[in-house]
């Protein structure tokens, strides 16, 4: 899918009546394809190159990359750092924020900045607590939690304004994005507190890691009683298991992620497991693209982002399509544009 | 204290219509507050406030008391101070993710809320953003000046 009214090839579209953003995933989302994100590990580092080549691994096999914010509470580099760096080659970024770090002022003026970077999208996260990470002494902030962030972030682009009241004069033009986990407790309860999130002001939603689809269907049909599946698109966070002991690993230190028995079984069956392990991921992609109300999915492939292309294209969900990522398109270059 | 707490939440529907009546009473008792001060009031009220509530909810003295519309589940509890539900970690056992050893509150606040008439209703409405300038401060008087129509 190539969007011809572009004014240069990657960078912000014009913003099509009913959008609220002029970023890509929204345009993909809402022409109805199947969306793929994927989550970049910031590195541990201050060169810009590092952060380039881990986005180039995604080329051409997702519609947005995901800068987390110091995710699972450890110390990389920043999200906003991330996003000043890739929107530059023209990459779509969904900027991720977490409540954990910074207060209401320190956040507002993120936004704004973000989108005056060609950040289109933004994912307000309450975050992980400070005991998870690497700085267990730090001091917690949480200031906001991830529905008055998102509320937040709508009266900044709706209201035109800051929480104080003051006047922007131009205000952020970002799709907005939230976390859900349709496999943590009280189970009953995820579907309403996803109506939450959409009454605070979530268009989209990147889910917890999904390894049983008959749970998700579970969810999704509540989601679907209780009529939101037209106000919301709902990525599935997806991603491979290097092991049978990576994912016991991760079932019993991870809080809120479940994996079943069935899928360690299988895992520890296999004579090459990491292979396995991607080729379980496949397997879910397409199970939950058949799933109704879903929208996309989200790779988050710790660790193994080298797979993320492979996987992709052996799910088939891109069905021929090719995301924009630089150089994808010569003939339409930016510099082609700024020459003629 | 932790096991009051827990009882308090098994005891949502009273608790809640018991402080609905106690509202009510202090309405009633403005114009009294108004000729003493609610200046002057402010502390011993918030003392008073405080031992009764930190024993029953383990109150954190926000403020801006939102106990009726969470199952009688003091958010402020919440390791990450959420006000608008669970997290994405709450463990297996309904316990929290940063204080294994504790119920999430959020949690708590679910079944609490399905003891209370309207409770879920409740529970679904957004929580504005904390005011962290009313912290230490009696929610009783503010709530009992909001009542009768004047700024808190």
């Amino acid at each position: 899918m190539i969007f011809e009214d572009e004014p240069v090839p990657g960078y912000p579209l014009p913003i099509l009546p009913g959008h609220t953003s002029p970023g890509r995933l929204e345009r993909i989302l809402r022409a109805g394809q199947f969306a793929v994100t994927a989550e970049l590990a910031p590195p541990d580092s201050a060169d810009p190159e590092e952060v380039f080549q881990r986005a180039k691994i995604f080329d051409g096999y997702v519609d947005a990359i995901n800068a987390t914010d110091g995710s699972g509470a450890n110390c990389h580099m920043s999200s906003v750092a991330v996003c000043a760096l890739l929107t530059r080659l023209g990459y779509a970024l969904v900027m991720q924020i977490s409540c954990r770090d910074k207060n209401r002022i320190a956040i507002q003026g993120d936004i704004l900045g973000a989108a005056a970077m060609g950040v289109c999208n933004i994912l307000c996260l309450s975050g992980d607590g400070v005991q998870a990470g690497d700085h267990p002494q730090a001091l917690p902030v949480f200031d906001l939690d991830c529905m008055s962030l998102l509320s937040t972030a709508r009266t900044l682009r709706d209201e035109h304004r800051f929480l104080s009241g003051r006047k922007l004069t131009y205000s952020p033009r970002v799709f907005l994005g939230a976390a859900s986990n349709p496999f943590g407790k009280p189970l009953e309860w995820r579907a309403d507190r996803l109506a939450k999130k959409i009454a605070a002001g979530a268009q989209f939603v990147q889910t917890q890691y999904c390894y049983d689809v008959p749970m998700l269907k579970t969810f999704m049909q509540r989601v679907e009683d209780l009529g939101l599946l037209d106000k919301i698109f709902i990525l599935i966070g997806v991603g491979p298991l290097r092991s049978a002991k990576t994912a016991e690993w991760m079932r019993t230190h991870v809080p809120g992620l479940h994996i079943p028995d069935t899928i360690v079984k299988r895992l520890a069956g296999a004579q090459d497991q990491a292979r396995e392990g991607r080729n379980l991921c496949v397997e879910l992609i397409q199970q939950i693209h058949e799933v109704k109300g879903v929208a996309g999915v989200h790779l988050m492939a710790y660790r193994q982002e080298e797979s993320v292309p492979d996987i992709i294209d052996r799910s088939g969900v891109l069905q021929g399509r090719i995301p924009w990522h630089p150089g994808r398109d010569p003939q339409r270059s930016p510099q082609r544009v700024a020459a003629s | 204290m932790y096991a009051v707490r827990l009882w308090s939440v098994r005891h949502a529907r009273g608790l809640n219509a018991f402080y609905r009546g106690f509202e009510n009473v202090l309405a009633t008792l403005h114009p009294l507050f108004k000729r003493l001060g609610y200046g002057r009031l402010e502390r011993p009220v918030a003392a008073v406030e405080h031992t009764v509530k930190g024993f029953l909810f383990d109150c954190k003295m926000c403020g801006q008391c939102v106990l009726s519309s969470t199952g009688m589940s003091c958010p402020m509890n919440c390791p990450k101070q959420l006000r608008n539900g669970p997290c994405g970690g709450v463990r297996d056992n309904g316990h929290c993710e940063v204080r294994p050893e504790m119920k999430c509150v959020w949690h708590q606040a679910v079944t609490g809320s399905a003891r209370i008439a309207g409770g879920r209703e409740a529970l679904s409405q957004v929580q504005p953003a904390v005011d962290r300038r009313l912290q230490g401060r009696s929610s009783w008087l503010r709530v009992t000046r909001e009542r009768a129509g004047e700024p808190a």
